[in-house]
């Protein structure tokens, strides 16, 4: 596990090469770019490159919000936390989103289904609120369009699973 | 030399020190909450706040280095409201808990909202709802308690190195927590207790097992023993208000049968024990071309540091069970079969200057039968804490002896207590090993003091032994990088995770006073000084026990009983 992992993300080191603690953010930039999220592989191989402590890389890691530390789920969920959204009930939807899928931002459901984001900006403001699930926008979002999406995404798995 | 003026008054500073240093040297009380002597300033909580004449706003004098003719006034009406709103604003988000927290009475929060005069809830904040952490066995953590004032972050990266804990995420969500924020168990923290020892609240505390041995005391079908370590009966009356220093080793023994133990044993016999494996195994890996340098391993959290972050030097750790879970092992084998009393109806208590001890005391290579040597660590607090609930009066109390067999020790057992201690009393034991002689002069005075690091090279006659002796792990560190860099000159390495050692320990009475380590060191070389039983292998007890039982140091039974090995761990599983 450690070692494919140190594989992976062994090209994105060497071009840090002798690099110290102010090219951490840019190298956690890249593996997650490429990973995913940050895993406790990644980390600590990046620790033990940068001579730097784990706790101190997700200490760092999670003073930005960008950072993600669980694989993305099957149903990636980004909502949108930007001023247009904000003015048109983001919040309220924000809360139904944490509430429905029993996940805090950044967090992925056990079964790997769900993901949830929030994003400062999508750049649709003219569909606010807006969230964006895989690539695909959903418009004017109001939390029971939301639960509604997240029961469609269900089904569609037990629909899945059966078949 | 600077002049400036403190209220009204003038006082002497240094160039390069910050207004606190001078303020302090004049006798005068600043309060500081994340201020830590000899680590980064960090200003964080502004507690320290002077009024400087000439600036608009009142300036943090744990880090404002003095100047030329500067006038400051520590203790003007602004200053003392601008102190008393921090601590106000602090309590915001703060829990109402101190009757039910391990820190009532000994927390510098409510200690200053005391001497500030805060008489009620000023500000309504909320506090961030997060769990208790008891994940570890020697630790745990009530981040609601945490006032972010980064003193454990601090001590944990600069001091030991570690670094298991940081601060995570940002804002008004900040915590302070370990990698991923997993539980303190499965982290890389080595269980020092530094942290615990400079936290200012409850956030950090011991795991107490208090109430565990209180239930055992009361069981009659159980027989309850307890051990001391050599540094407790020169800390312990601290718990009481005594100025540091003061040995109190039989009242401390009068105390512990008073309280029911049924019987005494002093970890300083099994300190002796461990001197004659170790020098043993010293001298047997110098002449049979065993691993070099041979480092000490009665420190757990040194061990578990060594597991962690450097585990090429796991051959060179002694093979040398600690003396706390020599004597367990002792305990519930010899001790038992010798009373007739089946092992688990033994509750084996060991009273330790430290935290990490407990997380020794649970580990997998410490059972027998799965039942483990030692049942419950209590560190020199806890026990402060159990002689308050039975009422103990130390100036009242008797001194009584320890009980045999493990009772009597040398005074090498005993130094064993402060850094250089136990290299002290090893080359006393390998000198008589390697020349059969005893040592003309006991004492190596390069060898004592609190420094960080101490080396000298010893001539045994002929035979010349490299030593170093290191204290605090961001010590040990450094000498380890120079031995992977290729240094070659060291045989015997003694490390003690805490500074100072174990008078320095995570589990010692609380305070951040250098001073109070000097002296608890000074009483234990005081103790080496009038006694006359000076070396592990004139203990004849200890030789007893070779004779009755072990037959002789590195011997079969010895090595099921008082050796283990130990194995790399994973960082970040
Ligand atoms: S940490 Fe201090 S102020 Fe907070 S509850 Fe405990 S004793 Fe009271
Ligand atoms: S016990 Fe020691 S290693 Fe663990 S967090 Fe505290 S200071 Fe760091
Ligand atoms: S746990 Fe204690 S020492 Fe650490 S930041 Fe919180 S209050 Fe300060
Ligand atoms: S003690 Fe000076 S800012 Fe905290």
């Amino acid at each position: 596990m450690a070692n494919d992992t140190l594989t992976a993300i062994e090209p994105i080191l060497d071009q840090y090469k002798g690099a110290a603690r102010d090219a951490l953010i840019p190298i956690l930039q890249e593996v997650q770019e490429q990973e995913g999220y940050l895993s406790r592989d990644s980390i600590r191989v990046i620790g033990e490159r940068l001579r730097l402590p784990t706790s101190k890389i997700y200490g760092v890691a999670t003073f930005y919000n960008q950072f993600r530390f669980q694989p993305k789920g099957k149903y990636h969920i980004m909502l949108c936390r930007g001023t247009a959204c904000h003015v048109k009930g983001s919040k309220k939807l924000l809360d139904a989103a944490t509430r429905l899928l029993k996940l805090e931002p950044g967090q992925t459901s056990r079964d790997r289904l769900f993901s949830l984001e929030v994003v400062a900006c999508m750049g649709a403001c003219g569909l606010a609120p807006v969230i964006n699930i895989n690539g695909e926008f959903f418009a004017k979002v109001t939390p029971m369009k939301l639960a509604k999406i997240i029961e469609q995404c269900r089904e569609k798995e037990v629909v899945h699973a059966e078949a | 030399m600077i002049n400036i003026v403190a209220n009204g008054q003038k006082i002497e500073a240094r160039e390069g020190e910050t207004i606190l240093t001078a303020l302090r040297r004049a006798g005068i009380k600043v309060p500081t909450l994340c201020h830590m002597e000899d680590l980064t300033p960090t200003g964080a909580c502004r507690l320290c706040v002077v009024e400087l004449e000439g600036a608009q706003n009142l300036v943090p004098a744990c880090s404002y280095p003095v100047a030329e003719g500067m006038k400051i006034k520590s203790h003007s009406a602004r200053v003392l409201a601008a102190r008393k709103t921090i601590i106000e604003l602090l309590l915001a988000s703060h829990p109402d808990d101190c009757l039910y927290c391990a820190r009532n009475n000994k927390c510098e929060l409510q200690s200053l909202a005391a001497e500030l005069g805060v008489r009620h809830r000023r500000f309504y904040g909320t506090y961030t709802k997060k769990p208790l952490d008891i994940s570890g066995l020697s630790l745990q953590r009530d981040p609601e308690k945490c006032i972010l004032c980064g003193r454990c972050v601090r001590v944990c990266e600069e001091v030991q190195t570690v670094s298991a804990i940081d601060f995570i995420k940002r804002g008004s969500k900040t915590f302070i927590g370990t990698a991923f924020d997993q539980g303190l168990n499965v982290s890389s923290c080595i269980n020092c207790g530094q942290c615990a020892v400079v936290c200012p609240t409850g956030a950090i505390v011991e795991r107490s097992y208090v109430d565990q041995v209180m239930a055992a005391l009361a069981d009659r079908s159980k027989y309850v023993v307890v051990q001391h370590a050599p540094s407790i009966s020169v800390t312990l009356a601290e718990e009481f208000g005594y100025k540091p220093g003061l040995d109190v080793d039989g009242k401390m023994v009068s105390a512990l049968r008073w309280m029911g133990f049924q019987r005494v044993f002093d970890t300083s016999f099994s300190a002796d024990l461990t001197i004659m494996e170790e020098a043993s195994e010293l001298v047997h890996r110098v002449q049979n071309g065993g691993v070099l340098p041979m480092m000490t391993s009665c420190s757990p959290g040194w061990i578990k540091f060594v597991e962690t972050f450097f585990p090429e030097f796991i051959p060179n750790l002694s093979t040398c069970k600690s003396p706390q879970q020599m004597l367990g092992a002792l305990i519930k084998s010899f001790f038992a079969e010798k009373q007739g009393i089946a092992p688990e109806d033994i509750v084996s208590v060991s009273i330790m200057p430290c935290t990490a001890k407990k997380f020794e005391s649970g580990r997998s290579e410490f059972q027998q039968n799965f039942l483990p040597d030692v049942d419950y660590v209590l560190t020199t607090r806890e026990l402060g804490q159990m002689c308050r609930m039975f009422g103990i009066e130390f100036d009242k109390l008797a001194p009584e002896a320890p009980d045999t067999p493990f009772g009597e020790r040398s005074s090498a057992g005993k130094i064993f207590g402060a850094t250089g201690g136990v290299m002290e009393a090893a080359l006393r034991t390998a000198h008589l090993l390697i020349t059969g002689k005893e040592m003309d002069e006991l004492k190596i005075a390069a060898l004592r003091g609190l420094k960080g690091r101490k080396e000298t090279t010893i001539d045994i006659e002929g035979l010349n032994v490299g030593i170093a002796v290191v204290n605090g792990l961001g010590n040990a560190r450094r000498l380890l990088e120079e031995i992977k860099a290729g240094r070659n000159d060291l045989h015997f390495i003694e490390v003690m995770a805490c500074p100072g050692g174990c008078i320095g320990g995570g589990g010692q009475p609380l305070g951040l006073d250098k001073e109070a380590v000097q002296r608890r060191m000074k009483a234990l070389y005081k103790i080496d000084t009038e006694e006359t039983l000076r070396q592990s292998h004139n203990n004849k007890w200890v030789k007893r026990l070779y004779e009755e039982y072990l037959v002789k140091p590195l011997s079969e039974r010895s090595h099921h009983l008082l050796h283990t090995h130990y194995s790399q761990r994973e960082l970040l599983r």
